[in-house]
């Protein structure tokens, strides 16, 4: 009969139907279906009767040691220090801590580029530190008094290049 | 007015220990029932609650109010009271495995479940009777019953628990009551038909 297909249809309703969950669409589902097959309508009936004789499973209450045990317990466990607060995470500060002092430490040993910028900025170094003589080059060159001098500034190289040939000769 | 239990649970992860005993006094009573009715063993039960409670309490700093706490509070319990089930059962087939053998196989005694339940009548009283029927259910309609019967949760919440959908829910609670009328029959015979208001969930041991 058809009615009796609808038996398992609604089967997964019938405990919402028994404790009010169920929506209009439903309720009405399973009321129209009740009243047409006898079965589900003695279904729904024992189910009534099956959930109050459930009422009768007794409870039972803690015993009184119950909230004390309890206490203890939580007293017992570790209470959160002021570290915890500020670090929320150890393990990640933990990571981060490492990672700094990797970085610091390889930070100490000089990589080639590091090389060639140290030597290029002893250069200028030098450079600046002789600039003040640099400025003062022209002045100097016109200054006729030093013109009179056996020395020129010039005379440095000229040494040099007359040495060259005769460590050549040697 | 009552604070509700996430506004508890804050309030003890901000460090206030006074909230976190509002909800064991809340829930004390429908955590040990529902263990006992799991573990069938009442120091049992309180053994797994104060578990419970410890578990909740250490994870308070990483709470956060995404689902009801009851939720979270009964699937804790669950899941500690189906590993003791599960442990005490390999334990006793170790125990069984490790019993010298006997020359006379003795005559297989039924369990008690398995007995008519005319028979277990005359012998025990309907509490027991009951408790006997709802305990031999198997794990997953035992909890869904527990919770939905005795615990008065809603659909959505026991379905998170047990991990299931909300339609294969209804079902598994279907046939766990069907097994029950058939089981309990006798008892389910003699009893008065309730009002229609009285059927549903009785919530004796859920604070509303």
């Amino acid at each position: 009969m058809n009615y009796k297909a609808n038996c398992e249809r609604i089967s997964s309703e019938l405990v919402p139907y028994l404790d009010g969950r169920a929506n209009a669409a439903e309720q009405s589902a399973v009321e129209s279906h009740a009243a047409v097959c006898p079965a589900c309508r003695e279904r729904i009936e024992e189910f009534r009767k099956l959930f109050g004789v459930l009422n009768e499973m007794p409870a039972i209450e803690p015993s009184g040691a119950f909230d004390a045990r309890v206490r203890a317990r939580i007293s017992a466990e570790p209470r959160r220090s002021l570290f915890d607060w500020l670090v929320p995470a150890p393990r990640l500060a933990f990571a981060l801590a490492i990672l700094l002092a990797l970085s610091v430490w390889m930070g100490k040993f000089p990589t080639a580029e590091n090389a060639v910028a140290t030597a290029q900025s002893e250069q200028d170094f030098h450079v600046i530190k002789d600039l003040g003589v640099l400025e003062n080059y022209d002045v100097l060159k016109g200054f006729d008094a030093l013109s009179e001098l056996p020395v020129s500034t010039q005379e440095p190289e000229q040494t040099q290049q007359d040495q060259q040939p005769k460590d050549g000769q040697i | 007015m009552a604070r509700s239990d996430v506004q508890l649970m804050l309030e003890a992860k901000a460090g206030d220990d006074a909230s976190f005993e509002l909800l064991l006094q809340r829930y004390r009573t429908p955590l040990v029932s529902f263990l006992y009715r799991m573990v069938r063993d009442s120091a049992t039960a309180e053994d797994l609650s104060q578990e419970v409670f410890i578990r909740v309490y250490r994870a308070r700093a990483k709470y956060a109010p995404s689902a009801k706490f009851t939720t979270w509070l009964f699937r804790i319990a669950t899941n500690l009271a189906l590993n003791r089930i599960r442990d005490t059962r390999h334990r006793l087939l170790e125990i069984s495995l490790d019993a010298p053998a006997e020359e006379h196989e003795p005559s297989m005694e039924l369990p008690a479940r398995e007995m008519r339940v005319d028979q277990l009548l005359l012998e025990r009283d309907r509490a027991a009777v009951i408790r006997n029927a709802v305990e031999s259910l198997p794990e997953k309609q035992r909890i869904a019953v527990l919770l939905h019967k005795y615990e008065d949760m809603d659909y959505v919440e026991i379905a998170k628990v047990l991990e299931c959908s909300e339609a294969a829910l209804k079902s598994l609670l279907f046939r766990a009551y069907e097994t029950l009328r058939v089981q309990l029959a006798p008892l389910v015979a003699g009893a008065a038909s309730p009002a229609p208001a009285e059927t549903a969930g009785t919530g004796k041991g859920r604070p509303s």
